[in-house]
């Protein structure tokens, strides 16, 4: 394969990596823009979703409609069991800062034992809804890839439509800012936080949903993307929709040219690297706002 | 009518309000008075169901308003402008009106009329709220509040730190909403501008309203005897 073909193929594989962690990502930095609160527990609703997609499809009688099945209930339900820990835990805790954390760190655990018990510990392949194969010059390349982009890319889309230019999001964002005055002009602010933290698990499971026909359900799959969605949170810079995504873009597509070219290791390398330099020189993040 | 009945109550386990009771009528301004501390805005917020209430009653036309969650009070036609504004600094002129609209479903009408009143407002729709000037940010948080189209406003200090001009145009609007029937409780510092609008005047102390006087024919010596000026 020639080094263009390479480079070419370098970047859709980051492409494709960008999307699905972009997804994960824009769901932590949602929950804490708006609730601050450190979801620790984003990467096994991530898990969730995959696994949850497993067993879905295993349900169905074939593999298009299962996917799809999984797409719609998989993070429905985990949208749906994160809104019952934000009532049943976060809210009882007052949105402390501090307990939350902990709280959230249980809370991983116990969905990752969970996972484990009811599906077991094997690595689950989710068949892709289809398997088209498109051929570009010098290697072919999975269309179902392609897909997983381009849905990213449109639900990515209408969180951004629905944060800027929605009643719910106007609410979001009032919230946000100041739940006692929000409290003062009938926004229901329980129900938004519920709603957010729902939202945030919901779109970590889609990622993950999407992401199964490519790489499998495992009980332990949570922990990378946890990692690169703190990461790219913290570039982003806490809580902002626009930097987050582009992080996301810019991880993503480092960490699939940088390890499709060089070992994986240098990638990772790299990407705390570039942590650490923000960390120092820009803690807010590069589009943070607040700090 | 607002009425509240030997209110007592604080922020969790600290009491701050203690037996206090006031009416709000229609088409009358009541200023509350007091020293840093005494509890003026603590009572706002309690009408608005953000305190912790121990005993006594908030009833607006003799429904009670305290058992309701903080959300449900602003429903009920009761308008708040909180001290220091509290704008949705973020969020755009527009939006933040928007969100006042939301609160009891009011129309593009509404909006309207409240541009009317403050024209300044309608040339910065799109200027995020926390950089409009002060004069500006205090007209939006009157007009936020009026877009619930209250039947019962809180105002707590609106004309601090503001400018004599800034000032009278606030002091216009709450004029204009006293003739529309509007029950108006103010929080209000300055002894002019409680002179020229209240009706009636509590004087606040320690978390206890501890004299109530009609504002006619008051001379310097309640002031005197209860703020020090
Ligand atoms: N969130 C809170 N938690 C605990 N105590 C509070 C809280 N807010 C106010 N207090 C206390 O309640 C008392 C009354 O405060 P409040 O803000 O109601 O006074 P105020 O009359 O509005 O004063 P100012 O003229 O300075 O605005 C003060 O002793 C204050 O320290
Ligand atoms: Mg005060």
């Amino acid at each position: 394969m020639g080094t263009g073909s390479l480079l070419m193929l370098a970047t859709l594989e980051g492409t494709v990596m960008a999307a699905v962690l972009a997804l994960a990502a824009v769901g932590l930095s949602l929950t804490f823009g708006v609730m601050r609160v450190v979801n620790v527990a984003h990467g096994e609703f991530f898990m969730l979703g995959a696994v949850l997609a497993w067993a879905v499809a295993q349900a169905m009688p074939s593999a298009p409609l299962g996917f799809v099945a999984a797409l719609l209930i998989a993070p429905a339900l985990v949208g749906a069991l994160a809104w019952v820990t934000d009532t049943a835990l976060l809210k009882r805790l007052n949105y402390n800062p501090d307990s939350t954390i902990v709280a959230t760190i249980g809370l991983s655990y116990l969905i990752q034992q969970g996972a484990l018990s009811f599906f077991g510990p094997d690595a689950r392949a989710v068949a892709a809804p289809f398997t088209l194969r498109l051929q570009f010059p010098g290697f072919g390349y999975s269309g179902y890839k392609l897909f997983v982009v381009a849905a990213a890319l449109l639900v990515l889309l209408a969180v951004w439509w629905g944060l800027t230019r929605s009643r719910a999001g106007l609410v979001m964002r009032a919230t946000q800012v100041d739940r006692n005055t929000a409290r003062a002009f009938g926004i229901n602010v329980d129900r938004v936080y519920a709603g957010t933290f729902a939202l945030g698990a919901a779109l970590a499971a889609l990622a993950a949903v999407l992401l199964a026909p490519i790489s499998q359900a495992h009980y332990l799959m949570g922990h990378d993307p946890l990692l690169l969605s703190f990461i790219v949170v913290i570039i982003g810079g806490l809580g902002s929709l626009r930097g987050t995504l582009l992080a996301a873009l810019v991880i993503g597509l480092a960490d699939g040219i940088l390890s499709m070219l060089y070992p994986p290791t240098l990638a990772k390398i790299l990407a705390t690297l570039a942590v650490a330099m923000v960390l120092v020189f820009r803690p807010q993040g590069l589009f943070g706002d607040r700090t | 009518m607002l009425q509240i009945e030997g209110l007592t109550a604080g922020y969790g386990a600290v009491t701050v309000l203690r037996e206090v009771n006031l009416i709000a009528e229609p088409g009358r301004v009541t200023c509350v008075m007091g020293r840093n501390g005494a509890g003026k805005t603590t009572l706002l917020r309690s009408i608005m169901g953000q305190t912790t209430r121990l005993s006594g009653g908030i009833f607006l036309n003799r429904t009670p308003l305290h058992n309701l969650p903080a959300h449900e009070v602003p429903g009920h036609g009761i308008g708040y402008v909180p001290q220091g504004r509290r704008l949705f600094g973020p969020l755009t002129v527009a939006e933040n009106l928007q969100i006042g609209l939301m609160t009891r479903s009011k129309s593009a009408a509404t909006l309207e009329r409240v541009l009317t009143l403050f024209p300044r407002l309608r040339e910065r729709l799109n200027q995020q709220a926390g950089t409009l000037s002060g004069g500006e940010q205090q007209m939006l948080a009157l007009a936020r509040a009026l877009c619930l189209e209250p039947s019962v406003l809180l105002l707590d200090e609106p004309t601090e730190g503001l400018q004599p001009s800034m000032i009278q145009l606030i002091r216009d609007s709450v004029t204009s909403l006293k003739a529309e029937g509007v029950a108006i409780i103010l929080v209000e510092q300055r002894v002019e501008a409680v002179l020229s609008i209240a009706d009636t005047i509590a004087f606040m102390a320690q978390g206890q309203i501890v004299e109530t006087l009609p504002a006619q024919g008051i001379g310097p010596e309640p002031f005197q005897r209860h703020i020090g000026i």
